[in-house]
């Protein structure tokens, strides 16, 4: 990914920033500019997440993309936050260890290494409460 | 709206063809597709061609163009249109083909797909087609898209009563299908435990799970109902296209066990032909991973949510079954050039419903369906075709 393009996104990716409509209540994580249940009565507001979910469902990656490849074997997991969004990250657990309903929290990690510009990309993970 | 028919198929062997370039294998798609038509290139009115990504695959864009171009179709300057929706473009190509001759805006038309993925290495083709899934918020995450469907596989079977030894028996039944396809790339027969001995990919996927990066090419032929016989004594007629969008990641959607997409568009398809489950005679479902035949059988409503593993393991989905499931052997074994396998799904209905399936055949064939997803179900396009 292009530095501008994952700068752009630096302070969601890294503090947890989604939004939230202020017309229905519901809030956003990955963030959305738009609410796509009021549409244009909705109202977007910026909201820090706690932080803390729980394992939607999941899996091990044991094979990867090249720039991801060295960290496997790594669990992967939907996770639902505390207030009702669903993100993808990564857990950082044991395959063992990892299962529906384990309730996690929030913490900064690298992500992964750009192999051509050196680049660290930095952002969430999740870790067993 | 005018009736529309298929009147022409074509599709190249499915494989790793490393003698063959992204421009041979869709010049020997078209070329087969015309033969089998009856048809000289001056008489094609327009072009649809899908394709995700030969931009990561071969550094190429601009695919409509070239595809005309090599094609030899540059002194009729036809119209020719690339259509990209990820793993479901080739279904897409097809349906705004039949969109074409059935707004009466053209009369023959090409519907074509291509996809050459062996030129690259597979760390580089895993990472190309992770751009179907969302890339800010999965792919960089380090999602892979076998990682996103062992997230769905995950989420079933902790909901619904589906064993791993159900779930490899999506994959053996494909390859019993396939090992009957001349096309196919994989025509050897596997076993339950080819599938469980065989590497983990993403838990609780394995190798024999997942279909595999294929080079191959596929085009059909469309042409207004009333002309179809001036080409063809076998004339299939298209009974219904329908098309359905969801979210572009898995974990925005309402259910992570369920394609909303697939229920979109299948309802929509059976309005639109007027026929019922019991009318259709085999169905080629988008199997990109074993999981994915289970929701979709579901999701199409051949059998109830959470039944599948038990109506597979009943042999329900077998040539012979109450409804056979990827006769051609499904994208496991016959392959998966990611823009082809729509209009590879086409051509192998077509072949059945004219009886010309050899040992794969569905006895007395008169209805098919083809159900094509893009990513992991936020592009899904069905189709009915019946003689
Ligand atoms: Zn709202």
């Amino acid at each position: 990914m292009s530095v501008a393009r994952f700068w752009r996104k630096i302070p969601q990716r890294y503090n947890l920033i989604g939004t939230k409509c202020l017309t229905c209540g519901r809030y956003f994580y990955p963030p959305r500019t738009f609410c796509p249940l009021c549409r244009r009565d909705g109202k977007i507001v910026e909201h820090e997440f706690s932080g803390r979910g729980k394992v939607i469902t999941f899996t091990v990656i044991r094979s990867s993309s090249d720039q991801f490849e060295h960290l496997t074997p790594y669990v992967l997991a939907i996770i639902e936050l505390e207030e009702g969004s669903r993100v993808t990250a990564q857990v950082v657990t044991s395959p063992e260890e990892i299962k529906i309903g384990m309730q996690v929290k929030r913490i900064f990690r690298k992500i992964s290494t750009d192999g051509e510009s050196g680049v660290i990309h930095y952002g969430t993970k999740f870790t067993p409460l | 709206m005018r009736d529309v028919a298929v009147i022409g198929i074509g599709c190249t062997n499915f494989g790793e063809v490393w003698e063959s370039s992204f421009r041979d294998l869709f010049v020997t798609a078209g070329a087969l597709a015309l033969e089998d038509a009856g048809l000289s290139g001056e008489t094609i009115d327009a072009m649809y061609v899908g394709n995700m990504s030969a931009g990561r695959f071969i550094e190429q864009e601009h695919i409509g163009a070239l595809i005309a171009d090599y094609a030899g179709l540059t002194t009729t300057h036809i119209p020719s249109t690339r259509v990209e929706a990820a793993c479901a473009s080739g279904g897409l190509a097809f349906r705004q083909a039949v969109i074409a001759v059935a707004s009466g805006m053209e009369d023959i038309v090409v519907a074509a797909g291509v996809e050459k993925m062996t030129d690259v290495e597979p760390g580089a083709s895993t990472d190309a087609l992770t751009g179907a899934a969302d890339r800010e918020w999965e792919g960089f995450i380090g999602a892979t898209f076998p990682g996103l469907y062992a997230m769905i596989a995950t989420d079933y079977m902790n909901r619904y009563p589906l064993t791993r030894e159900d779930l490899a028996l999506v994959p053996v039944k494909n390859h019993k299908n396939g090992a009957n396809n001349p096309i196919a790339q994989f025509r050897q027969e596997i076993t339950v435990d080819t599938v469980l001995n065989s590497t983990l990919v993403a838990d609780p996927l394995r190798l024999f799970d997942c279909s595999p990066i294929t080079d191959g090419a596929a085009a059909v032929i469309v042409a207004p109902l009333e002309r179809a016989r001036e080409f063809t004594d076998t004339p299939i007629k298209i009974l219904a296209t329908a098309q359905a969008s969801d979210t572009i990641a898995l974990h925005d959607r309402r259910d992570i066990s369920t394609l909303d997409a697939t229920i979109a568009a299948g309802e929509r398809a059976f309005r639109m032909a007027r026929v019922e489950h019991k009318d259709i005679d085999l169905v080629e479902v988008h199997d990109c991973f074993s999981i994915a035949e289970i929701c979709a059988i579901e999701d199409l409503g051949f059998c109830r949510k959470g039944e599948a593993g038990w109506f597979t393991r009943e042999g329900e989905t077998q040539i012979g079954g109450k409804i056979p499931v990827n006769t051609s052997g499904g994208l496991k074994s016959c392959g998966h050039p990611v823009g082809a396998t729509g209009i590879k799904q086409v051509c192998e209905v077509v072949q059945q419903l004219r009886g010309e399936a050899g040992k794969r055949q569905v006895n007395g064939a008169k209805i098919g369906m083809t159900h094509n997803v893009g990513g992991t179900g936020a592009t899904v396009a069905v189709h009915i075709l019946g003689v």
